[in-house]
């Protein structure tokens, strides 16, 4: 029984990552497939149907459009296939760009060359050839912040962990801090003495100062842990490549940066910049390097989510993509074992980089508030 | 040639890590008890090869 499931669940797990496989004609590109899934966009697909072919069905969940232009506009992405009018002006969503632009949807370049939309969608010049190179238009851009797919992704994960936390919380004003766990709390009781115990109080030596960092610390840790595990989900409310997002690492490493240095001691500026019980030649090597370090832990924090997690979805989406490179049913018992083993690989990655980053933040604002040892 | 550099990037980031482990998983072996501190320290070093190795990818497929 256990094993039918298993097989179950591996074929529903590769069976919806089949249904997203992107086919034009004949000619199947695994690399767009990819790029296209580990990047982010203005709707959210939830399945497609026939992709390619003329009865083409695609059900996507609209999401909102946040756009600045002397004035705050807001509309649903559905909208986005033609010329949208906000205030005075149109707007044209055109290659993951908003242009500024006319009723007609003109769009310019620097010499003067005007380009338009036409009924199949694509781009033309005044002759009727196909325009590809965007760069060299110069309309205005709008102001976006539009809940994008990894936005709407990251604000279900901090609502779950509002629903899992809240629900624990209550379970200890109720019954009391002491109490046996039960439910929910069996769940986050390790997870927050795992983070507090082994992370914090390890890297931190004074207690009243591990105590201070230790929920902006937890936060992080359970952030980055259900973005990344939401991720791995192949299905509709998951699959989105959040923490494999570098806005997402970078905006996590920012905070992390200002957490470290806001809160350092007199003795560790005092090491940056004076190297104490060098001598004086050496500290004109040091110092810089040590200037220099305090952007590169905060820079090696953001690559090192976003590149181990994009590799993970990259690793995966290629394996789904072999059957379609090989045209054959019989790839699939292969593909299947290949994507569970990744699958289960992935399961552990996502643990041990919301643990690293974690640890590693934790190490760093140890380094600046610790008291020197000498 | 990014090709190329990247795989001396991960060669010699296999063989850096592959030494930590294989440091750590005997000073376990000898030490149970102290298999915690180890684990930590092991990641620790492990993350900061990996953080020169992350340089050293960036430089090579983004940049050159």
């Amino acid at each position: 029984m256990r094993k039918i499931l298993c097989l179950l669940i591996c074929v529903v797990f590769t069976g919806t990552l089949f249904a997203s496989g992107s086919e034009k004609g004949d000619e199947f590109d695994a690399s767009t497939l990819i790029m296209h899934h580990i990047g982010d966009s203005h709707e959210w697909n939830i399945i497609s149907f026939n992709k390619g072919k003329e009865n083409e069905l695609n059900i996507t969940l609209p999401l909102p459009i946040i756009l600045w232009h002397k004035g705050l506009h807001i509309f649903m992405s559905s909208k986005l296939h033609k010329i949208v009018k906000i205030g005075d002006n149109y707007v044209l969503y055109e290659h993951g760009h908003f242009y500024i632009t006319d009723s007609n949807g003109e769009l310019f370049d620097a010499e003067g060359n005007i380009y338009i939309k036409n009924a199949e969608g694509e781009i033309i010049d005044a002759e009727g050839a196909v325009f590809t190179d965007f760069d060299k238009i110069i309309n205005a851009h709008p102001l976006d912040f539009s809940i994008t797919q990894n936005t709407a992704s990251m604000f279900m994960g901090a609502i779950l962990l509002l629903l899992i936390f809240g629900q624990a919380a209550r379970g200890y004003i109720k019954r009391g801090g002491l109490s046996v766990p039960q439910g929910v709390q069996l769940l986050v009781e390790p997870l927050v003495l795992f983070v507090r115990d082994d992370i914090v109080y390890q890297q931190i030596e004074d207690q009243r100062k591990a105590d201070f960092f230790v929920p902006y610390l937890l936060t992080l840790f359970c952030f980055i842990l259900i973005n990344n595990l939401i991720g791995l989900v192949p299905f509709f409310p998951g699959a989105s490549n959040v923490s494999g997002n570098i806005s997402f690492t970078f905006t996590l490493a920012i905070i992390s940066f200002l957490a470290v240095n806001i809160f350092a001691s007199r003795d560790y500026w005092k090491h940056i910049f004076f190297a104490p019980g060098i001598p004086f030649l050496i500290k004109i090597f040091i110092v810089p390097v040590e200037f220099v370090g305090l952007f590169t832990k905060p820079f090696a924090l953001m690559l090192r989510l976003f590149a181990n997690i994009t590799a993970g979805h990259i690793i995966i989406l290629s394996l789904a993509s072999i059957i379609f490179v090989m045209k054959s049913f019989f790839a699939s018992p292969l593909t299947i074992i290949l994507a569970l083993v990744m699958f289960c690989l992935e399961l552990l990655v996502a643990f041990l980089q919301a643990y690293i980053f974690t640890l590693l933040t934790a190490l760093f604002i140890g380094m600046a508030v610790n008291k020197a040892h000498h | 040639m990014t090709a190329l550099g990247l795989g001396i990037i991960i060669f010699g980031v296999g063989l850096g890590i592959g030494l930590i482990g294989k440091g750590a998983m005997e000073s376990m072996s000898r030490q149970p008890e102290a298999s915690s501190k180890i684990q930590t320290a092991m990641i620790i070093a492990a993350a900061l090869i990996e953080g020169a190795a992350l340089f050293a990818i960036v430089v090579c497929a983004f940049i050159l």
